[in-house]
């Protein structure tokens, strides 16, 4: 079943378009890789899909489970199971981890009209799901993501998507700032949480993280535009071959 | 935007949930302020001579007195002529009585009167305009020797407590409000604990402004004996009005060996509307005197309402081992002003005090901290711990920190840590993405910002300060 369709998508920040008409469409369990040089507009993507009011849609549409995602709020998409794993995830004093995941998964809750959790059910769900991503239990009451290491915030994205079990997951260059090690834990974090009816966007600068989390179709989008969609052996060609001999004769 | 800032006025003019007003015959006087008024303030009261010439001395200092503009605020010029200086509800034929529409309004305030409605544990004293309408649970505390009453009442059945205590704390010519006050007070609230008893139950005065144009000017003092303890906390609410109104307050604590007292105030005053029309004007002086050895004195203030607020609870650590905590939110939203903080004045011995102060800024407001420790040449091994933050949101609003530390003498210890963080769209974009609404993030990060000083407070008024903390921001984000 399609989950997502994106049509002729053009998004501006300021004068400045930087989507220049995005087409795509995924499927119910599928994993997506978009890749792409620095400034081709990934991450442009990436946070129009969660609804950042940073940037201005000029046109096109995107249909989303039937709905007109343009329409909802960043809230709305979050129950509805879009997710974003941040490329910089965002430090939040005070409020510690435990007390944040609460308040999400329980408005999460209220969305499908159930109950809140009670406090033990909670921190048992909690630590599940920490556990997939080899998070130790004393984070659950440090402030969301204070004082983390790179590496630790990216867990913590997994963690709470794991939390959060979304329809489609959107993760931003997750491979960024993480060694061989921690990116083989967020991978296979990635990967147990992958079903038959969910999907993924992968986004990433390079083939490395593509070695753990196998895609099923690539694409590479470059000065706003996909100009090309592959199996998963483009990924691979990129990495032999750079990103020149796709854009030659691109740029307008 | 514009549908955005309808939005956000009607939040903004809605929240204040006790803007209502009292509709009951009272009594004023005329406006204005001579000796004559002063003498019928007096004689309206019944008070004996000795404090008819207190007022009247206070009265003639305060005439050659101006009005302070040191602090960061601007302050419209208020006309003391224009002022109501008495406003009491008219008593029926039987003075017991009270007026049903005044219970249902501290009813409706959530402070319920009838003795069997009461918060449980909490003792209330309540305060209509000028004078106290009723002060509960009386009979039992005075089983144990301790006084709750209205300050009235104690002039009349307590005189030698009240003359010994009254302006020893703040001199009546301690400052413009505080001589203001002196001469004009009318009502308050007088709590004395005898030696070595622990008040069972928590003491609270609850003020409440409803006649037009009147100003209140409450007095309270509190005496805690030697090794006794009290837990006291005030509330304050008034009507929405386009008029400013003055609240002129003097509280005075006196704290003798070994005792400890904690005084909580949450200040809700009408902070005016979202165009800052209306609003209490909040001139208040609060000081307390760690006067035995080993007293111990701990403030708590959460700061929401009031237009533009001037106030500095402080301590005088006189007696050696004496101790001394300032916890403070202040809250201020749209054009709201505050400028709040606290001195500690070390001349004791081994005397420690601690200051954590939360400023919060939103709207146009402007927000600031003003604090004095002064170490005096006597306070040896004296300690103090400041901490100053302030919190910003959006980026029309000011947070602004005035720390003076003065230390005579070289064994004493002073810290101070300050910081200033914004709640970003960053992280309202990253809460909303994760399902929580911008309204329950914004109230998240306050409540982790605040938490250190609202779990100062007695249980049952820190769910409703948190409450309201969320109320007082709401709208202001986005």
């Amino acid at each position: 079943m399609t989950l997502l369709q994106i049509k002729g998508l053009h998004a501006s920040i300021g004068d400045r378009e930087i989507l220049k008409g995005i087409d795509l469409e995924i499927n119910e369990g599928e994993v997506h890789a978009i890749m792409g040089p620095n400034g081709s507009g990934k991450s442009t993507l990436s946070a129009v899909l969660a609804g950042r009011d940073t940037f201005s849609v000029t046109s096109g549409e995107v249909i989303y489970r039937g709905m007109d995602l343009l329409k909802m709020t960043p809230e709305e998409r979050s129950h509805e199971g879009i997710f974003l794993s941040f490329q910089y995830p965002i430090e939040i004093p005070g409020v510690s981890n435990v007390n944040f995941m609460r308040t999400a998964v329980n408005e999460h809750r209220a969305h499908k009209g159930l109950a809140p959790l009670n406090a033990a059910e909670f921190l048992k769900l909690m630590r599940e799901k920490m556990e997939i991503v080899k998070m130790d239990p004393s984070f659950s009451s440090r402030g969301v993501n204070v004082g983390f290491s790179g590496g630790e915030k990216k867990r913590n994205e997994i963690f709470q998507m794991a939390m959060l079990e979304p329809k489609l997951s959107i993760l931003d260059e997750t491979d960024s700032g993480l060694d061989v090690d921690a990116l083989r834990i967020v991978a296979s974090g990635v990967n147990k949480l992958k079903r038959s009816d969910n999907a993924t966007i992968v986004i990433t600068h390079y083939q490395r993280l593509l070695d753990y989390i196998v895609p099923d179709i690539v694409h590479i989008l470059y000065n706003g535009r996909i100009i090309k969609t592959a199996g998963k052996e483009l990924a691979l060609e990129v990495e032999n071959r750079g990103y020149d001999w796709l854009i030659k004769g691109q740029d307008d | 935007m514009d549908e955005k800032d309808d939005i956000l006025k009607s939040i903004n003019d809605s929240e204040y949930r006790h803007g209502f007003e009292t509709d009951l015959e009272q009594e004023t006087i005329p406006k204005g302020l001579n000796e004559d008024v002063i003498r019928l303030i007096s004689r309206k009261k019944e008070e004996p001579q000795w404090l008819l010439d207190f007022r009247l001395k206070a009265y003639r200092k305060w005439t050659g007195m101006k009005m302070p503009h040191w602090a960061h605020l601007d302050i419209p010029e208020i006309d003391f002529q224009d002022i109501i200086y008495f406003a009491a509800p008219k008593k029926g034929s039987d003075k017991k009585e009270i007026d049903p529409e005044l219970m249902k309004t501290f009813d409706r305030l959530g402070i319920p009167l009838h003795e069997r409605n009461v918060l449980a544990g909490v003792a209330v004293d309540a305060v209509f305009d000028s004078v106290s309408v009723k002060t509960t649970f009386r009979e039992s505390l005075a089983e144990k020797g301790i006084i709750f009453c209205s300050f009235s009442e104690a002039v009349r059945d307590y005189p030698d407590l009240v003359r010994k205590y009254l302006a020893s704390v703040v001199p009546v010519g301690d400052n413009f409000f505080s001589a203001l006050n002196s001469a004009v007070f009318s009502d308050g609230s007088f709590c004395y604990i005898p030696k070595g008893v622990r008040c069972p139950m928590e003491l609270s005065s609850y003020f409440r402004i409803n006649a037009k144009g009147t100003g209140q000017f409450e007095r309270t003092l509190i005496v805690a004996d030697e090794g006794s303890y009290v837990s006291y906390l005030e509330g304050c609410t008034a009507p929405m009005r386009d008029e400013n109104q003055l609240h002129a307050a003097v509280v005075e604590i006196v704290v003798l060996d070994d005792a400890e007292v904690k005084y909580s105030t949450v200040q809700n005053w009408y902070p005016g509307d979202s165009q800052g029309r209306g609003g209490i004007f909040n001139f208040v002086t609060k000081r307390g005197i760690c006067k035995g050895q080993g007293s111990r004195l701990f403030w708590t203030q959460v700061e929401t309402g009031s237009a533009i607020t001037w106030k500095y609870p402080s301590t005088i650590l006189k007696g050696d081992n004496s101790v001394s905590e300032f916890y403070s939110v202040a809250v201020t939203n749209n054009f709201q002003q505050a400028d709040t903080g606290t001195k500690m004045i070390h001349i004791g011995k081994n005397t420690r005090s601690r200051i954590v102060s939360k400023g919060i800024s939103a709207g146009k407001s402007q927000n600031s901290y003003r604090g004095l420790v002064k170490i005096l040449p006597g306070a040896d091994n004296a300690r103090n711990f400041s901490q100053c933050d302030s919190l910003l949101i959006g980026d029309r609003c000011g947070a602004h920190t005035f720390p003076v530390i003065e230390n005579g003498n070289a064994t004493a210890v002073t810290e101070h840590e300050a910081t200033t963080s914004k709640i970003s769209e960053d992280q309202l974009f990253y809460c909303r993405q994760r399902g929580i609404p911008e309204e329950t993030a914004t109230g998240l990060i306050i409540n982790g910002y605040t938490k250190e000083v609202i779990n100062k407070l007695p249980m049952e008024f820190a769910v409703e300060a948190q409450k309201l903390l969320q109320v007082s921001l709401e709208g202001s984000v986005g």
